[in-house]
């Protein structure tokens, strides 16, 4: 099992004749029991074909053409029309969307996010690498080419999350090498607002059985591991969670300020201390290096299964 | 990118939300006139990017037009936690009944904007917020749908205002949301808003932080504003170093590499990716060692990028050595990086191996990247180092040279 995809996702890649979409796309086909990339679409490109893939100007058009709902979109898109390619697909009737694309303005993130809601559909990103199913699919450039993500995913039973791409794939190497593999990995992205937070994602890992235990990689600002904390307290989690906090140096740097207002909401809880602090009271324990959360969860979960 | 005060009121103006017959100007002399202007007493306050300004002298009151002079003359020279003045405001000296606070910004967790109004204001309103908390009303609102009337309503009634100035607070509290929904604010903030003795409102000062990512779709009012695109704004000026970092990066669209911040150690780095870098960054100070910079390098830069980026950092004075480190690569090239940090090393006339503390990029294309690394005697790691095992090689070898 899974959470969010599996061997039957079917996908379109929005933007699909850029060239890092081209890339992705070969990457995404070549990965595991191969994606089920449906359709691209870019506009004024109909009747083109990137790998194999045919080539739409519009997401009906694409729909129309598989002749059933399609599940997926990877949207990489320039910033400037990444809302509006998101509208298109979530009019449309795809319910999971991957948003590649980087220095989206806050507020067409959330206009996605409300109308995703709306809808039932959901957003992973923007800004992130999407998700991987270890041997069966990826959706995304997570993990890079097909042969170099089969070297840091190896299949398993802990899931991650992680708001740093690159980062994903070092955790993942290294709980892949330790021998307790991956169940699911998901990038959310590193913006102040994204699609599925830490906190959003846990009840799809707790009721996907093969998960056993969650890495999450995090850095200061936001309150989204603040969210993680209570959701796990209010939750009584199943799963043990090890996290590994970045950016420690930046409490110490002056000048970031966010306003009077913005203290209101975001609190006390968005520097790296205070977070280690909350996440610590909710029973997560965080690592001071990578290379120790194996052992760390190798440890919790035989105290979960001796328990 | 926050506004000046003298801009984040043009801003509210705009709006349609009332403001004080205020003027701003850079000369003394101009000061006089807009005091003489406005007539009676006046506030002088110096226009700073940078909090406790009142404290520092920043704001003074005249009570006639020479006075008025004078004290700009003052505070137009007055360097406030390291910042000159980019002018001053002179503002009539309002006689008011009571101070309001309305304001807004985004709430991360339910991703929506929020309303914050309290009938308590001039003062901070987190301390507000924590000694009086039913006398701030809060209101999240809808990213789609238009901020409307009935929600100012709501947000107002719930702090207990009723009468004439609830309906008079209306119209405000939807204009600061559509000019924060409107203009891309991170924050909007309207702090006093004063009920004058007529029972009319005016806002005294203002605060507004644009998102930086949405500054390319508000050409037009940052430009009526006067600011320019090359106007960061952010807590410090740039030192020359980062300027280099920012050329390095804009010598082709291919890959980042810069986004650097100068530190006064030793060890040069060059890191990457986001995650990766503030990773390594930690790694570092935590086994001791002193980093020269922060860095970023990734999505797959040029090999002269990767040459820039190395050069610019070897050329620091102080440093000794650097360290190239990365998490696993996925789409930048193992092979490039490596080849442009030699280079680096070459053109500079020092040896690769000497130089270069330790190289960890694992991913792709390592195989060639690793094969040109031994050439040049460079020590390199694959994975099975982890981040931080490399980050205490490459401090553990500075100390060495040191000692």
């Amino acid at each position: 099992m899974s959470i969010l995809v599996d061997a039957d996702t079917t996908f379109i890649v929005q933007g699909i004749t850029g060239r890092e979409a081209v890339n992705l796309t070969r990457e995404c086909l070549d990965y595991g029991t191969g994606a089920k990339v449906v359709g691209g679409v870019t506009p004024g490109r109909l009747g083109r074909e990137v790998h194999g893939v045919p080539v739409f100007d519009t997401v009906a058009q694409a729909v129309a053409h598989h002749g059933s709902p399609i599940d997926g979109s990877v949207v990489t898109v320039p910033p400037a029309f990444t809302k509006d390619a998101v509208f298109e697909a979530i009019e449309n009737g795809i319910k999971i969307i991957v948003i590649v694309t980087e220095r989206i303005p806050r507020r067409d993130v959330a206009q996605m996010v409300e109308l995703a809601n709306l809808r039932g559909a959901r957003i992973i990103g923007p800004n992130c690498l999407g998700i991987i199913v270890p041997d069966v699919i990826k959706m995304g450039g997570i993990g890079g080419p097909a042969k170099d993500a089969a070297k840091s995913y190896k299949k398993g039973s802990i899931g991650v999350i992680s708001r740093s791409g690159g980062m994903t794939t070092e955790m993942s190497s290294t709980l892949s090498a330790a021998g307790l593999g991956i169940s699911t990995a998901v990038s959310i992205g590193g913006d102040a607002i994204i699609g599925s937070t830490y906190a959003e994602l846990m009840p799809l890992f707790e009721a996907d059985e093969e998960t056993e235990g969650i890495v999450i990689y995090t850095e200061p600002g936001g309150r989204m591991e603040a969210e993680l904390a209570r959701w796990v307290t209010e939750n009584n989690s199943r799963l043990p969670i090890v996290a590994f906090m970045a950016g420690r140096f930046m409490d110490e740097m002056p000048g970031m300020s966010f306003g009077h207002a913005g203290t209101i909401v975001e609190g006390k809880e968005d520097t790296a201390t205070e977070k280690i602090a909350r996440l610590a009271e909710a029973g997560i324990t965080v690592a001071e290096e990578i290379s120790e959360i194996p052992e760390i969860m190798k440890r919790k979960l035989a105290e979960r299964s001796a328990a | 990118m926050r506004f000046f005060e003298y801009e984040a009121r043009a801003i509210v103006k705009r709006a349609g939300i009332p403001v004080t017959d205020y003027g701003f100007t850079t000369d003394a002399q101009e000061a006089k006139e807009i005091a003489a202007r406005i007539g009676g007493s006046t506030v002088i306050k110096s226009q700073v990017l940078s909090g406790g300004r009142m404290k520092a002298g920043g704001v003074k009151f005249a009570d006639t037009p020479e006075e008025a002079e004078a004290h700009a003359r003052d505070i137009l020279q007055l360097e406030i936690n390291g910042h000159m003045p980019r002018g001053i405001l002179v503002d009539p000296k309002a006689e008011f009944e009571q101070e309001y606070y309305a304001g807004v910004v985004w709430d991360g967790t339910r991703k929506q904007p929020v309303m914050i109004f309290s009938p308590v204001g001039g003062i901070d309103i987190e301390q507000v917020a924590e000694e009086q908390p039913d006398k701030v009303g809060r209101r999240h609102f809808s990213n789609i749908l238009p901020f409307g009337d009935f929600e100012a309503k709501e947000v107002i009634a719930s702090t207990g205002v009723t009468g004439s100035a609830l309906n008079k607070l209306v119209p405000i509290l939807t204009k600061l949301a559509k000019l924060f929904v409107e203009n891309d604010m991170t924050l909007a903030e309207i702090n006093p808003l004063a009920r004058m003795a007529d029972g009319s409102f005016v806002a005294l000062d203002a605060h507004m932080d644009m998102e930086n990512e949405a500054r390319g779709r508000h050409k037009a009012l940052l430009k009526d504003l006067g600011v320019g695109d090359d106007e960061t704004r952010e807590a410090r000026e740039p030192t020359e170093f980062e300027l280099a970092g920012e050329a390095v990066d804009s010598q082709d669209h291919r890959g980042v590499a810069g986004n650097v911040t100068e530190f006064d150690g030793n060890l040069g780095l060059v890191i990457g990716a986001g995650g990766g870098s503030l990773t390594l960054f930690d790694a570092v100070r935590k086994y001791g060692g002193d980093p020269a910079n922060y860095c970023e390098i990734g999505g797959n830069p040029s090999v002269a990028k990767a040459k820039g980026l190395a050069k610019l950092v070897l050329t620091k004075p102080g440093v000794d050595k650097i360290a190239v480190m990365m998490s696993i690569v996925s789409n930048t090239r193992v092979d490039i990086v490596a080849r442009g940090v030699i280079a680096a090393c070459l053109e500079l006339g020092m040896d690769p191996s000497e130089k270069i503390a330790i190289f960890r990029i694992p991913g792709a294309w390592e195989e060639e990247g690793f094969k040109i690394l031994e050439k040049y005697g460079v020590e390199y790691a694959d994975r099975s180092v982890s981040l931080h095992e490399a980050a205490s090689r490459a401090v553990a070898k500075i100390q060495g040279a040191t000692a």
